[in-house]
């Protein structure tokens, strides 16, 4: 079996000065969709962010084995770490294809398998990103992270403010792309991760206080209650 | 009527001269949010590089005059890429301190340019046609403002297509909504900052030179002079946004030249209160991006 595609050891990141996550310590399986959850404010996005080194960190951070702290973003990215962010970050100015062709990194990249995925986009090609709908920018965003061939997935509450419907095609989508590389996902709906993820992580105060398969937190009225602040058959 | 056209002319051609300038400014602050002091020494340098360049194959000739905006234009590409380079990138998400080392090397170029070239302005002289003046509904309108207009013309659908059309062109406009995000796609943002701001050089480089034919004359100071209606064109258009900055440039300068021909000569007030109104009612620019 082969060894966690990310390791990151007491990671402490900090916004402005404000430290924001405390000392968080976990692995990411070399395969399947590894959920990261908590309360809001918990610490699970500036956890992706300090990973990715879009904001101020430390500790270490391993990806396959090697050292990834010290890099800058890009260079992160560029070792195949694909990031879909929280609030989707689409470029509202460019059009979908632009926003696409930015974030092509290899010489030929997968765009058959973006198209099959999200078909509407391909027919919205030439409109603009930013008058799209949420839920159009959000294939966009996720898109972009999977035209290329990636090593690892971070991905930032991927349905957040979207319609049902919506939410259950990004989430195909998510388990489409999760059978061909590994994801850390932040995720508030509890039904979307019992669907998709295999393992999960709980963040509460900056700090990793559970760890186990998704399952087993979230059968547990009792953990998911004390741990997250709802139930998990509430929430459905 | 003839006094009207050529009020409005005029203001065209002097919009289009701050366009020049201000294009580079706003998309310099657009992309790495510096505001560049120093952009009006690349215009000044490249001026009096221009001026030389002329005076060594013919200030009268047209070659001479094609070639010394040519000159103007490298000359300013290179000293802003240097800049870049040398000052700003170690000063990078620094922003007060890169303000403050754009408004040392300004101060900084004007006393080097002044040792070099003197304090007294340089009469300037080009090709005979510059000196003519063409009618138009009766109004005699002198020819530099239509070198003005098309070179400004010119710049903007370079420009254009580049920012449209090109991938560096798709980073910069996307590296103006949300930078992160760039480099969060893997892409060296860092990199078309260089770009960026050799662009603005170039283009206030051209400026520059069309300026000292416009004014017939090159100093020390006529960058810092063109400067702050450059600044206030940027801020009336929009911070980032080279549309804006082309539509401020027309509003400002014909505003300016309406209200110094019927106004008893108070263009520059006008221009003041203008960018008072626009801070005040929309403080973000005509066609800039909310904060």
């Amino acid at each position: 079996m082969s060894g966690p595609i990310l390791q990151v050891r007491n990671l402490r990141a900090s916004i402005a000065g404000q430290q924001v996550v405390e000392d968080v310590s976990f692995d990411v399986p070399a395969t399947g969709i590894t959920a990261v959850l908590g309360r809001n404010g918990a610490g699970k996005t500036s956890t992706l962010r300090g990973i990715l080194g879009l904001i101020s960190r430390r500790g270490e951070v391993l990806l396959d084995g090697e050292r990834i702290d010290a890099l800058s973003t890009h260079r992160i990215v560029q070792r195949g770490v694909g990031y879909v962010p929280e609030d989707r970050e689409v470029f509202a100015g460019l059009t979908v294809a632009e926003n696409l062709a930015l974030a092509e990194r290899q010489r030929e990249p997968r765009r058959d398998f973006v198209a099959q995925l999200f078909p509407d986009l391909v027919a919205r090609r030439e409109q603009r990103a930013g008058t799209l709908s949420g839920g159009q920018q959000q294939m966009v965003s996720v898109a972009r992270a999977l035209l290329n061939d990636n090593r690892l997935l971070l991905v930032d509450e991927p349905t957040k403010g979207l319609a049902p419907k919506i939410v259950t095609e990004v989430a195909d989508a998510l388990a489409e792309a999760a059978t061909t590389v590994p994801m850390l996902l932040v995720e508030q709906n509890l039904e979307v991760v019992r669907s998709l993820a295999d393992q999960a992580i709980v963040i509460a105060d900056g700090r990793v206080v559970h760890t186990g398969t998704a399952s087993e937190i979230l059968d547990d009225a009792n953990l998911t209650r004390r741990l997250l602040g709802v139930s998990a058959e509430e929430h459905a | 009527m003839s006094t009207l056209v050529l009020t409005l002319i005029i203001g065209l051609g002097l919009g289009a001269l701050y366009f020049l300038v201000a294009s580079g400014l706003s998309l310099i602050y657009g992309l790495m949010h510096v505001l560049n002091f120093a952009h009006g020494a690349f215009l000044t340098l490249s001026a009096f590089v221009g001026w030389a360049v002329a005076q060594a194959i013919g200030v009268s000739t047209w070659g001479g005059f094609l070639l010394s905006v040519l000159a103007g234009a490298l000359v300013g590409a290179v000293f802003a890429a240097l800049t870049e380079l040398i000052l700003i990138r170690p000063l990078y998400e620094r922003h007060i301190e890169q303000v403050l080392v754009t408004v040392g090397l300004s101060f900084a170029a004007i006393a080097l340019f002044e040792g070099v070239w003197g304090t007294d302005p340089i009469t300037v002289t080009g090709p005979a046609w510059l000196g003519q003046t063409t009618s138009v509904l009766g109004a005699s309108i002198p020819n530099k403002y239509w070198v003005l207009i098309v070179a400004a013309g010119i710049v903007l659908a370079g420009l254009v297509l580049f920012l449209k059309k090109t991938r560096y062109g798709m980073i910069i406009r996307a590296g103006v909504e949300n930078r992160a995000m760039v480099t969060a796609l893997g892409i060296d943002v860092r990199r078309s900052f260089t770009l960026v701001f050799a662009i603005g050089g170039a283009a206030a480089g051209i400026g520059g030179v069309l300026a000292m034919h416009a004014m017939t004359y090159v100093s020390a100071h006529l960058g810092s002079t063109l400067l702050i209606f450059a600044f206030i064109v940027t801020v009336v258009g929009g911070l980032g946004s080279l549309t804006g900055a082309a539509v401020a440039s027309v509003l400002v300068a014909v505003l300016q030249q309406v209200a110094n021909t019927y106004l008893g000569g108070t263009g520059d007030f006008i221009v003041v209160i203008l960018l008072a109104v626009v801070l005040l009612v929309r403080p973000a620019g005509l066609m800039g991006k909310r904060a």
